[in-house]
């Protein structure tokens, strides 16, 4: 690498920004020839909104594109769709398969690129109609593989792979493209076992050798380390430490992952000090939990939360923090024991849950939060109507039950004056509201449940900082007037920090350690990549 | 969200309000609306074209009706309508072979349709259960496969009575029975109003306007509330502690009694029960009726059924007379078919309704 | 290893069983009915091999779809009115025979490619639900055929023979004769085995057609189609066009069952104008499903067991029926209602197959967990 040759990949002051929340802020990054650049970085951290523009992605265009500028070999170019990024010669491995399941692995290898033969008919009704060539198909799926170093049947279907195999099809794929210069992986790792990274490893080491540099995302920072001889690490939209892997070490990264100002953190410290109300008795003790969440899987959990706290749960995403109130609220499948007040609660059941006085605000406000097509008075009321049976008329000694639509309206309107929910009233409907808005009414809702105990899920992920400000006041609030055990789930520590009593880190599926809040960010750094699968 | 961001301005809104409303509702109001004023003119007389109109929105009204609950459930237009008729002919049949007569032979008649219509409703609610996300076609299957079984117990079963089985034979159910000295008409002539050559089936409606306001006060209730809930998102209804399986499953009996009591109003004022292959596409024009009111795929209201109602009937009776006399066609057939299966196709097709 | 072996079998041996219960049942049925029906065998091979020549054609129309991850294609019944017009036009025009048939069949393209464009391009419009969309589409096209056929043949559309037009002088009669055609082409080459008439040419034509899809799917159109009927996602992120892809596959389909609609009608000798087509689409699909196809998956082994068993109990169904209730209309009823019965089992298993996945992940890790704490007891100890 002569420095008068041009880089490979040169991105230069690459700004974005999501409906004015600014995600990347001036983002500088140089790949040469055969580079292997491990990219690391908590959640949100700006990692995959970057690649996404590198891959000329839709969501990008969509959101109204981005600045700055992007060079291959010096050239300046622009990806108005993942196939001219691929055209360039850029390929990308994404955390999803993209694979078809009831396909070879060869098959799927050359998808859309079969080689083909023509004959009589494609002659006369298009290219289409050519009839695939298939000892090329085998031949070319073949060199892939030999060229990826790891051997994985080209014959098999891909359904009855081990998991680990779809992603080395996957790579293959990539491989077989013949102009391929840099090779994108997100987190290929997570999904292999010890062996199989290994191996992954040693053909990204085989890949750089033939020139092909590749991006390298990974939460298993010694793989880096390993692999890698160039290392960025990013946090709230910035690089905040570009330098040779030689030069750096994990706790190095991690610190620059995590860190923030230490000062920061100061300010919850004297609000828990005026805490007098958190006691030692245990309200929730959770032992042996497994919880079988898609993609946030939990694995043998024991956790206790005191009456009156709030406790934090923290973790990188997909290491199973959000399975943990999900599998206790019965939303997803769930084993072990839970026990609420000396009660032990059956799980894998919502209702239960509800009848202890135990509420929970999800994660996915959309899809399990919110009756999107409904009035924002059927949101807030419903769970209260249904389980606790507020808000409604007895007639004929109980056997008719009706709404009470004055109640409602009451509750409504003072939840919306409450936490300044910005609305035309409470019958606009739910899905019409900001994604902010929508996050109050789900707090509203929580509130009007009046429980004794709350599980709060990324309270504040895609919300602007005002709504956010005012969420997290809320919480503290509810807590603290009405003694309210609170556990939030957050991948932002900071958020957690400045909220929290203790905080959980989960990691791997399994906690990992919990600290108070007012412990050192490269504590929580440590914990959160300590078991990370 | 973004949608509604750019639908700002005038014209905007306008579009808007036309989407909301449908093109297609907005065509088949106008068609009807040309109909009423063509009718004088080609010589139809009005009084006659309304009294049509109103006997038959009171024959299929409650039909209409017993899609309202499926719909707010999320089980999808309920095009297994076929059962709860099957319901209403069993107890239809039952009524008049036990040896009721008159009025109270219709009584009877729901009183033994319930246990049947509540009996199929589980074991259809029950499977459609199991296939969430799938139950309109076979929901359909489920239907068709009914009443081709029905037909072979309508010959086979023990019925005697004279006036129901073929008379050669002495068994097997005729196709067709007529309902004089039975039910025929029992709620139709009840406080019937007549002025000329308008008259009103005062008491059908009546029947039809106690219960929509059951179903309205229904979807009131707590009970009601939970399935709406469960139709709108039944992951918010299932995280709020909402047994869904059990909702759905209200909703269909619920819909399959409905549909039973609809046959029964239907005989009654048509005055003769039709078996064998007759309930096979009873179904569609009760869905394209309800769409027509301006429901969807996911939402529904009284209201709906009762303008749905009013305006495919209006359109079924209005289009021979009209057509007729204006251009000595007659092409009503053809216009239902294509309306009530346009209808059906066009809120399958919307992206917006009936995302599940 | 003994015991795994004899494991193994009975385990394949129920898998078998499970995956084929729909046409072992057939299988059943037809052993049970035949016997008591009373015919001839020669009289039942001679009536199956006639509609084997008359459905199979017709029924492999409905492969393209399923391939595509369509489903079952209940808009065949589009390709058939388009026959019908088609033949209407031929009759018009007095042109009888082979080249009769040969002319029906180009004349019914253009149609078929027209409706399976319009077709294709609403189905795309409610993807998920495709089958329920395609049989209202059918219905709805039905609806225009019959304005078509019943209003503007005559004033609109000139139909000059007086033969085929109604007596009012407009619109088409409710039977067709196609006298001069019929079995035109199973009279070709047909020879007579053993008492049993083969239509040799048909057969030919139908040996094609299944030549033609065993080549179109190693095609790239194939595998795509293919592709997108796995995973429509992942088609589209590799490239594929899979909206296009989708619509060619209808419209493949639609100009098939145009074609398979020929034939079936030259075979029956005339056209019930109004209602030919109207059950042809159940009955097809009936047949397949009988076959041991599914809603996802279909072969041309499929086809052929498929028209076997279901135009057997089709045949035997009305008169064992007669000979064990007495009653003749018992039999026809009950065939009516396997066919349905059958469509309906089908599509309740595909539906839950779909929802059946889940689950597994969960008692894995229970076990996982179980495991972890044993050895941790063990290591203790």
């Amino acid at each position: 690498m002569t420095d008068a040759k041009a880089p490979l990949l040169e991105m230069r002051n690459i700004k974005k920004s999501f409906f004015g929340n600014q995600v990347l802020a001036d983002i500088n990054i140089t790949l040469n020839e055969g580079d292997v650049l491990g990219l690391c970085g908590e959640n949100g951290a700006g990692k995959s909104t970057l690649m996404k523009i590198l891959f000329g992605m839709d969501v990008i265009r969509d959101t109204g594109g981005f600045e700055g500028d992007i060079l291959i070999n010096g050239e300046k170019v622009t990806f108005d769709t993942p196939f001219d990024a691929l055209n360039a010669g850029i390929g990308m491995v994404h955390q999803e398969f993209s694979l078809i399941p009831g396909f070879t692995a060869a098959e799927n290898i050359v998808l859309n690129r079969e080689p083909v033969k023509k004959n009589i008919v494609s002659e006369v009704f298009g290219e289409r109609l050519n009839t695939l060539d298939y000892n090329e198909v085998t031949g070319r799926a073949e060199k892939a593989i030999s060229k990826m170093g790891f051997s994985i049947d080209k014959d098999m279907v891909i359904s009855d792979m081990p998991v680990g195999h779809m992603q080395f099809t996957e790579i293959a794929r990539e491989l077989s493209k013949d102009n391929l210069k840099l090779l994108i992986l997100d987190e290929p790792t997570a999904v292999l076992t010890e062996k199989e990274a290994e191996a992954l490893l040693e053909s990204i080491k085989r890949m750089s050798e033939k020139g092909i540099a590749v991006i390298f995302i990974t939460h298993r920072l010694q793989e880096i380390l390993t692999v890698c001889n160039k290392v960025v690490v990013m946090r709230d939209g910035l690089v905040v430490k570009d330098i040779p892997a030689k030069d750096t070490n994990i706790r190095e990264i991690t610190r620059a992952m995590v860190g923030r100002n230490v000062d920061m953190n100061a300010a919850p410290a004297d609000s828990i000090e005026n805490k007098t109300d958190v006691s030692t008795d245990i309200i929730m003790s959770i032992r042996k939990l497994w919880v079988d969440m898609p993609g946030e899987i939990v694995r043998n959990v024991n956790l206790d939360v005191k009456k009156g706290e709030i406790l934090g749960i923290g973790g990188l995403a997909g290491q199973g923090k959000l399975g943990i109130p999900n599998g206790v609220m019965g939303l997803h499948e769930a084993g072990g024991t839970v026990t609420f007040n000396g009660e032990e609660i059956p799980l894998n059941n919502p209702r239960k849950c509800l009848d202890s006085d135990i509420a929970f605000v999800s994660e996915n406000r959309r899809g399990v939060g919110l009756l999107l097509d409904e009035s924002l008075e059927w949101n807030i009321a419903f769970p209260a109507m249904q389980v606790q049976g507020k808000f409604l008329k007895n007639y004929l000694g109980g056997l008719i039950k009706w709404r009470d639509e004055d109640a409602i309206r009451k509750i409504t309107e003072k939840y919306i004056n409450e936490l300044a929910i910005k609305c035309t009233g409470p019958e606009q409907k739910a899905k019409e509201l900001s994604g902010g808005n929508q996050q109050k009414i789900c707090l509203a809702k929580a509130f009007a449940f009046e429980p004794k105990f709350l599980f709060v899920s990324e309270p504040t992920r895609g919300i602007d900082v005002g709504a956010k400000a005012l969420v997290l006041d809320a919480l503290k609030r509810f807590n603290k007037e009405s003694g309210i055990t609170i556990v939030m789930v957050s991948s932002e520590l900071e958020e957690l920090r400045s909220v929290c009593d203790r905080i959980a880190i989960v990691s791997g599926g399994r906690i990992s350690g919990i600290l108070p809040a007012s412990a050192s960010s490269e504590d929580f750094g440590m914990l959160m990549v300590s078991q990370v699968k | 969200m973004n949608e509604t961001l750019e639908r700002t301005g005038f014209k905007g809104r306008v579009k808007s309000a036309i989407d909301s409303f449908g093109l297609p509702r907005l065509i088949i109001a106008c068609f009807l609306l040309l109909l009423f004023v063509m009718a004088p003119i080609v010589g139809a007389d009005f009084a006659t074209q309304i009294t049509n109109t109103l006997n038959r929105f009171s024959w299929n009204a409650v039909l209409v009706l017993a899609m309202v609950p499926m719909i707010h459930s999320g089980c999808g237009l309920n095009f297994g309508l076929p059962l709860g008729i099957i319901s209403g002919l069993l107890g239809a049949t039952l009524s008049i072979e036990l040896g009721f007569t008159g009025g109270f032979s219709f009584v009877m008649a729901i009183l033994l349709a319930t246990p049947f219509a509540i009996l199929f409703g589980v074991g259809y609610g029950w499977l459609l259960n199991k296939i969430k996300g799938g139950e309109m076609m076979i929901a359909t299957y489920v239907g068709f496969s009914s009443v081709s079984l029905m037909c072979m117990m309508w010959l086979l079963l023990p019925y005697h009575s004279p006036t129901m089985v073929w008379g050669l034979a002495g068994k097997g159910l005729r196709t067709t029975i007529s309902l004089e000295g039975f039910y025929d008409k029992v709620l139709a002539n009840f406080l019937k109003i007549s002025i000329g050559n308008l008259s009103i089936p005062v008491g059908t409606i009546l029947f039809f306007a106690v219960l929509a306001f059951a179903m309205w006060a229904f979807l009131h209730t707590k009970t009601g509330t939970a399935m709406t809930a469960v139709g709108s998102n039944p992951t918010f209804a299932k995280a709020a502690g909402v047994n869904v399986d059990k909702m759905r499953m209200l909703s269909v009996v619920m819909s399959t009694w409905l549909a039973a009591i609809g046959i029964l109003v239907y005989e009654q004022g048509f005055g003769f029960i039709q078996l064998y292959m007759a309930p096979f596409n009873m179904a569609l024009p009760a869905v394209s009726a309800i769409l027509i009111g301006g429901a969807s795929v996911n939402k529904a209201s009284i209201t709906n059924v009762i303008i749905g109602t009013f305006l495919f009937q209006g359109i079924v009776t209005m289009t021979p007379t009209v057509m007729n006399s204006m251009i000595h066609m007659d092409m009503s057939e053809v216009i239902r078919i294509i309306v009530s299966n346009g209808m059906i196709l066009y809120a399958l097709t919307r992206k917006t309704e009936g995302s599940k | 290893m003994k015991n795994e072996n004899s494991n193994g079998f009975g385990k394949k041996l129920k898998t078998f069983l499970a995956s084929n219960s729909v046409p072992i049942m057939f299988i059943l049925i037809c052993a049970v009915c035949i016997p008591i029906s009373g015919f001839s065998i020669s009289y039942l091979l001679n009536e199956i091999v006639t509609r084997m020549g008359r459905n199979i054609f017709l029924i492999l129309a409905l492969l393209i779809p399923i391939m595509a991850g369509m489903g079952l294609n209940f808009g065949m019944t589009l390709g058939a009115m388009a026959a019908e017009i088609a033949l209407i036009f031929v009759a018009d025009l007095q042109i009888w025979g082979i080249p009769g048939v040969i002319l029906a069949m180009i004349f019914s393209i253009p149609i078929s490619i027209v409706l399976g464009i319009v077709c294709g391009k609403i189905l795309n419009r409610s993807k998920g639900r495709e089958m329920i969309t395609s049989y209202i589409i059918s219905y709805f096209i039905n609806g225009i055929y019959q304005l078509v056929v019943l209003y503007m043949m005559g004033p609109i559309i000139p139909i000059k023979h007086s033969s085929i037009k109604l007596p009012r002088g407009y619109g088409i009669r409710n039977t067709v004769s196609l006298l001069n055609m019929r079995r035109c082409l199973d009279n070709v080459f047909a020879v007579t085995v053993g008492g049993v008439k083969i239509p040799v040419l048909t057969f030919i034509l139908i040996g094609l057609l299944c030549l033609f899809i065993i080549w179109f799917r190693k095609t790239k159109l194939g595998q795509d189609m293919r592709a997108v009927g796995q995973d429509m996602e992942v088609a589209r992120d590799a490239g594929i066009d899979v909206e296009k892809t989708r619509v060619i596959s209808i419209v493949m389909s639609t100009v098939l069952a145009g074609f398979g609609m020929v034939i079936y009608l030259q075979n029956m000798g005339n056209i019930a104008t109004y209602s030919s087509h109207s059950q042809i689409g159940m009955f097809c699909i009936a047949a397949l499903l009988v076959g041991g196809a599914s809603v996802e998956k279909a072969s041309i082994g499929n086809v052929f067991l498929g028209v076997i068993l279901f135009h057997t109990m089709f045949i035997v169904a009305p008169s064992a029926g007669a000979k064990i209730t007495g009653d003749s209309m018992i039999g026809e009823y009950f065939r009516v209602f396997v066919s349905y019965a059958v469509i309906t089992v089908a599509l309740v298993m595909y539906e839950t197959k779909k929802r059946r996945e889940k689950g597994k992940l969960g008692a894995q890790l229970q076990e996982d967990q179980e495991a972890e704490e044993k050895k941790a007891k063990e290591a203790k100890a």
